[in-house]
C-alpha cells in the first residue's frame, strides 16, 4: 500500500489531479473564474449547481478541444473555443432546466455566464491545446473539483449566518437573527477574502 | 423618459454590476493595480458593452422570431467576439491616439464577464431597444467607477499599509471590494430595476 503511494506521487494523472484541487486551485490560489458564481453562491444548493455546471463544461469543452487540437488554426483558436464552450453551456442549462427548474430559476442569467468564467478557457488555452485527451480531461475535472469545494464550503458559511440552514437544515439555534449581510454580495467579498486569505498562510504561497 | 433616467440611476449605483451582482471579478481584481490602467479599462468597457448591447437586441428580436432562443448564448458570444475584432482593427486605424490608451484591453473584454451579462439580463427583463442601451451604458459606467474607486484605494494603500503577506496583492482588493459593495447599499431606494434582479 505504502508502495503504491509512492508510486503514485510520480504517475502524471496524479500529479495534475493534486495540482487542479490544491497547488494552482482556480479559486484559492490564481483567483479566476469567481465572477459567475459568487452572487449567487449564498445557498449550498445553488454553489453545487454552479460547481457542477462549470466542472462539466469545463470537462467537455477540454476534452473536445484536446481531441481536435491539430485540427485549429491558432488565428482563430479562440472563436473556436468560444463556440465549443457555448454549445455545452447550452447542453448544461438545458439539463439543469429539465431536472432541477426551481434552481435554474434562482440561478437566472447566472447559468449562461459560465462561458465567460475564466477557468474554462484557461483551462483550454494552458492545458487542452497541448496534451491529449484523458490528461485534459483529468486537468479539467481536478480544476472544476478544486473550485466546487472552495465555493461550497464558502457557501456553507453564508447560507448558515444569512437563514440559519445548511442544505435548508436548520443548524442555528431558533432565537437566531439572521444577518442578512452575508446573503447579499460584501458577504461575499468579505468571505473569499477570507478564505484566500487563510489558504495562503496554510499553502505558504504569498503575493509580494 | 422618466422610465430611462431611473433605469440609468439604478444600474449605475444601488445595482451596481460589479458591487452588487459580483460579475467582471476577474479583470477588476487583474488591472486595478494603478489607477491609469483602470481608466483605460473601464472606458473600453463602456464602449464595448454599450455597443454590443445594441447589436444584440435587434438579434434577439430575430432569434425570437424564428423559435431559436436557445441558441441566444451562442449567438451573443458570436456578435461580441466579432464587434471587439471589428472595433480594435478600426481603431487603430482611424484613431491611433485612443489605440494607445486602451487598445491592449479591447482583446480582454471578449471574455469579460459583464459584456455577455448585460445581454442576458436585458432578456430576463424583457427590456426594450432604448431601455437595454440606458441598462448597458449604465452598468458599464458603474463598472468603470468601481474599478476607478479600487484602484486609487489599492495604489494608496500599496505605500502606505503594513499587510500580513497572507493578505498581500488579492485578498486585500476583496476586502476594499467588501467594503465599497457595504457603501453602495446606502443608494439602495433611490431608483429599482424593473422587475428586481434575481439576487437579493
Amino acid at each position: 500500500m505504502k508502495k503504491f503511494l509512492l508510486r503514485l506521487n510520480y504517475t502524471k494523472w496524479f500529479n495534475v489531479l493534486r495540482d487542479g484541487i490544491a497547488r494552482n486551485n482556480p479559486i484559492v490560489v490564481t483567483v479566476l473564474g469567481i465572477c459567475s458564481s459568487l452572487a449567487v453562491a449564498n445557498m449550498v444548493e445553488n454553489a453545487l449547481a454552479m460547481g457542477l455546471g462549470v466542472t462539466f463544461v469545463t470537462m467537455l469543452s477540454s476534452a473536445f478541444i484536446s481531441l481536435i487540437r491539430n485540427y485549429i488554426p491558432s488565428q482563430v483558436r479562440m472563436v473556436t473555443y468560444m463556440v465549443i464552450i457555448s454549445s455545452f453551456t447550452i447542453v448544461f442549462e438545458m439539463i439543469l432546466q429539465a431536472y432541477a427548474p426551481e434552481i435554474a430559476e434562482r440561478l437566472g442569467a447566472y447559468v449562461g455566464l459560465i462561458i465567460t468564467n475564466c477557468i474554462v478557457m484557461g483551462r483550454a488555452e494552458a492545458f487542452a491545446v497541448k496534451n491529449p485527451v484523458r490528461y485534459s480531461t483529468i486537468d479539467a475535472f481536478a480544476s472544476g473539483l478544486g473550485y466546487t469545494i472552495v465555493l461550497l464550503m464558502m457557501s456553507v458559511i453564508r447560507e448558515a449566518f444569512s437563514q440559519g440552514t445548511i442544505f435548508n437544515i436548520q443548524v442555528m439555534p431558533s432565537d437566531f437573527v439572521n444577518w442578512i449581510i452575508f446573503a447579499i454580495a460584501p458577504g461575499g467579498f468579505f468571505v473569499i477574502a477570507l478564505f484566500i486569505w487563510g489558504i495562503r498562510v496554510w499553502l505558504k504561497y504569498y503575493e509580494e | 423618459m422618466n422610465e430611462l433616467i431611473e433605469i440609468f440611476l439604478a444600474s449605475l449605483l444601488p445595482f451596481n454590476i460589479a458591487l452588487a451582482s459580483i460579475l467582471g471579478m476577474c479583470p477588476l481584481i487583474a488591472i486595478s493595480t494603478n489607477v491609469s490602467n483602470a481608466k483605460g479599462m473601464g472606458l473600453a468597457v463602456v464602449l464595448v458593452t454599450t455597443l454590443t448591447a445594441m447589436i444584440n437586441w435587434p438579434i434577439y428580436q430575430f432569434l425570437v422570431e424564428t423559435g431559436t432562443e436557445t441558441l441566444d448564448l451562442l449567438v451573443f458570444m458570436i456578435t461580441i467576439a466579432a464587434t471587439v475584432q471589428f472595433l480594435e482593427i478600426a481603431i487603430q486605424r482611424f484613431l491611433p491616439a485612443l489605440y494607445n490608451t486602451f487598445g491592449i484591453y479591447l482583446p480582454l473584454i471578449t471574455v469579460n464577464c459583464i459584456v455577455l451579462a448585460v445581454s442576458l439580463f436585458f432578456v430576463n427583463y424583457e427590456y426594450g431597444f432604448w431601455e437595454t442601451t440606458v441598462f448597458a451604458f449604465g452598468s458599464s459606467v458603474g463598472w468603470a467607477i468601481a474599478i476607478t474607486l479600487l484602484a486609487s484605494v489599492r495604489e494608496k494603500m500599496s505605500v502606505v499599509s503594513d499587510l500580513p503577506r497572507g493578505l498581500k496583492g488579492k485578498a486585500i482588493a476583496f476586502v476594499i471590494l467588501g467594503i465599497l459593495a457595504l457603501a453602495f447599499i446606502g443608494f439602495a431606494g433611490l431608483a429599482s430595476l424593473n422587475p428586481e434582479p434575481v439576487v437579493q
